[in-house]
């Protein structure tokens, strides 16, 4: 009964994450473009931006990783559903864990995916590939369950886009400064590990603590 | 399986407002409440608390099983009851096919009491639309269809016949009686008269 509730829940969340805020491409638009912006900004001198391709790449994708949150749980709380969510077989915590879960399969991975080839694009080693999709996943995650605490916390707000972004973005620091440390570590052959098990414990501790946040951020804005 | 709502001495407030105290009632098998009082008085407000949605400023909400012992409450919740309101929770961007499911999944009906939902309301025509090309009548039926689909005893209604044309409410007079003569309970905010024998519950500050 439970096993079957989360893979109904997950797949219906999946087709509205696939339609929200206009779907995993238009993340991915904005995730392009951003890091379109940087050498125009920067200048086209190959060495300098080279330097800076792999940290930037990142935080461009935290930044783009914060477009379709607003409407995670508003759309469910403006239309009711998030009021029948909490009589259904599951508790609410796992309603918000798997609704940022499919956030995050919808959205996080095809950012991920594109993670790469911004970075190379950028001017990173073609070698770093792997490293970089590697980190942008763990990051995605953790960018995900971090940011729907936000996006639970601004319900009821207006202009709730804009609140969320000011809410989560100091909490997106570590993620960016290890996933990035990892993916630089690793171009400069040092030890790329560490940074990248911390990645990917604040990436877990996220996705194991953010539901817990969520699910009351969500009970408070109903009542 | 819930077989008697007991409210005691129940206080809501909105805020600062307080919108009610001291309200008490219990309503068993085959029963029927409904819930008078002007604008703003708390029907919306008691429904939701009765789902567990509001807290309550003071009072007990509580179910008992068969025997007369208690169900924890998030247990009733969560097996027992429905909850209608003015926002049916239907995503507009989906079919009626779709959403109906889902909820009927959620909820735990299944595909046999799902088909008698959709014979029952005549839903057939509407399922391979999408939810925002139906008229406000339709998405009522739609969300009733949910009472069908699931079977839960408590059904929490707000203003459940109001976009509803004279047949269907005339066909909803008798889903809501036959869910009574089967041992169901119905608490309904109205402003119209139940095609139902039912209790009148007065709400608001005397």
């Amino acid at each position: 009964m439970t096993g079957a509730a989360l893979v109904v829940l997950l797949r219906r969340e999946l087709a509205l994450a696939w339609g929200r805020g206009g779907g995993p491409l238009f993340a991915c638009a904005f995730y392009v473009g951003l890091a379109t912006l940087l050498p125009l900004a920067e200048g086209p001198t190959p060495q300098k931006l080279a330097a800076i391709a792999t940290g930037a790449a990142f935080a461009a994708l935290a930044l783009s990783s914060l477009l379709s949150l607003e409407r995670l749980f508003e759309r469910d709380y403006d239309d009711g559903a998030l009021d029948l969510l909490t009589l259904g077989p599951l508790p609410l915590e796992a309603v918000t864990a798997v609704k940022c879960l499919a956030q995050w399969l919808a959205n996080g991975v095809p950012l991920a995916l594109a993670a790469p080839i911004v970075s190379i694009a950028l001017g990173a080693e073609p070698r770093l590939w792997l490293i970089s999709l590697v980190a942008s996943l763990c990051g995605g995650l953790g960018f995900t369950f971090v940011g729907g605490i936000g996006a639970a916390l601004v319900l009821g707000a207006r202009r709730g886009g804009l609140l969320i972004a000011v809410v989560v973005l100091p909490l997106f620091a570590p993620p960016v400064i290890f996933g990035a440390g990892a993916v630089e570590a690793f171009a400069a052959g040092l030890e790329w590990k560490p940074a990248l098990a911390f990645l990917l414990a604040y990436a877990l501790a996220a996705a194991g603590l953010a539901p817990i946040a969520m699910a009351a951020a969500c009970r408070n804005a109903l009542s | 399986m819930i077989w008697r709502l007991t409210v005691e001495n129940l206080t809501l407030a909105r805020g600062e407002r307080q919108l009610f105290e001291g309200l008490g009632f219990s309503l068993g098998r085959g029963e029927a409440a409904s819930l008078t009082g002007a604008n703003g008085a708390g029907k919306t407000s008691l429904l939701r608390a009765v789902a567990g949605l509001l807290r309550p400023e003071a009072g007990r909400i509580h179910f008992q099983d068969r025997a007369g012992a208690e169900i924890e409450a998030d247990l009733a919740r969560a097996q027992g009851l429905h909850l209608l309101g003015h926002h049916d929770g239907l995503k507009s961007t989906r079919t009626a096919g779709e959403e109906l499911r889902f909820w009927t999944r959620w909820l735990g009906g299944d595909a046999q009491s799902l088909a008698k939902a959709v014979d029952t309301l005549k839903l057939d025509p509407l399922l391979p639309l999408e939810v925002r090309k139906l008229s406000a009548g339709q998405r009522r039926r739609l969300a009733l269809a949910r009472l069908i689909a699931a079977p839960r005893p408590l059904w929490l209604l707000d203003e459940p016949m109001a976009p509803l044309d004279l047949e269907r409410r005339a066909l909803f007079g008798a889903l809501m009686q036959a869910h009574l003569d089967s041992g169901g309970m119905i608490l309904a905010a109205v402003h119209d008269v139940l095609p139902i024998p039912v209790r009148d519950l007065k709400v608001g500050l005397a």
